[in-house]
């Protein structure tokens, strides 16, 4: 009834660059859906697509004082993203949480950690980190080795298909 | 309607995507080679998509069907 599974697994890449709300959610939809279906999936994790891989309970990241003022006024972690219209201080994003219960559908931060349980890859920009005073302790658990540009476009390379989100 | 030997059910209803594939994922690594995994979920979008998944990895769609708004999905471990 359905055709013989192809020899080779289908890889996909996602360069995770934003950071708002629903883009992550995109992102995390893609990333754990492609993992389920035995893609093998590598999101590069970069600008500000790194905030929302800071560990939640990290408040301020940065060494010096830009870098601190950034994430002073963006809160870094997966729980805490903006919406990038609509947002109405907070009230935005609560709604959309609200309207995620009511039909069953699984937040962000669920879904990366279902995303990583499927062995889906998240490789942390090493540029970014540098630029943004985020260091690997500041990050979640579980995540790759940093690497920069040119491993991305490696993997892009070699890649099925690959997404900017 | 079918008198398979089920060896795992695993309920996805009232879930909206991704959820039912990633439930379907988590359940199918808990039956071994050849045992049968039964899902059901509400989501309409969940037919296409159990069908992209069972290409996609390989388990077969043994059977499905559709009655009072739930949609059901047996699958084969490969």
């Amino acid at each position: 009834m359905t055709a013989a599974p192809a020899d080779k697994p289908k890889k996909l890449v996602i360069i995770c660059y934003s950071g708002e709300l629903e883009k992550t959610w995109a992102t995390m939809i893609l990333a754990s859906t492609a993992g389920a279906m035995d893609m093998e999936t590598t999101v590069f994790v970069t600008f500000w697509g790194l905030q929302t891989f800071v560990k939640d309970k990290k408040r301020i990241t940065g060494v010096n004082w830009m870098q601190k003022m950034m994430s002073f006024m963006q809160r870094p972690g997966a729980s805490h993203r903006k919406l990038s219209k609509m947002n109405f201080m907070g009230m935005g994003p609560w709604m959309m949480f609200q309207l995620a219960k009511k039909y069953n559908v699984a937040k962000p931060k669920d879904l990366l950690e279902m995303a990583q349980a499927v062995g889906v890859q998240f490789l942390p920009c090493q540029m970014t980190m540098d630029m943004f005073g985020i260091k690997r302790e500041d990050l979640i658990e579980g995540m790759g080795e940093p690497v920069g540009a040119a491993t991305a476009l490696q993997l892009m390379t070699e890649a099925d298909s690959t997404l900017f989100i | 309607m079918s008198n398979l030997d089920i060896k795992l059910k695993v309920d996805a209803s009232g879930l909206a995507c991704p959820l039912p594939i990633l439930r379907a994922t988590q359940g199918i690594k808990t039956i071994a080679a050849g045992e049968l995994m039964e899902i059901v979920a509400t989501d309409p979008g969940s037919v296409k998509d159990m069908d992209a998944w069972s290409k996609a990895t390989g388990h077969t769609m043994v059977e499905q069907s559709a009655g009072d708004g739930k949609f059901r999905f047996v699958l084969r471990h490969k």
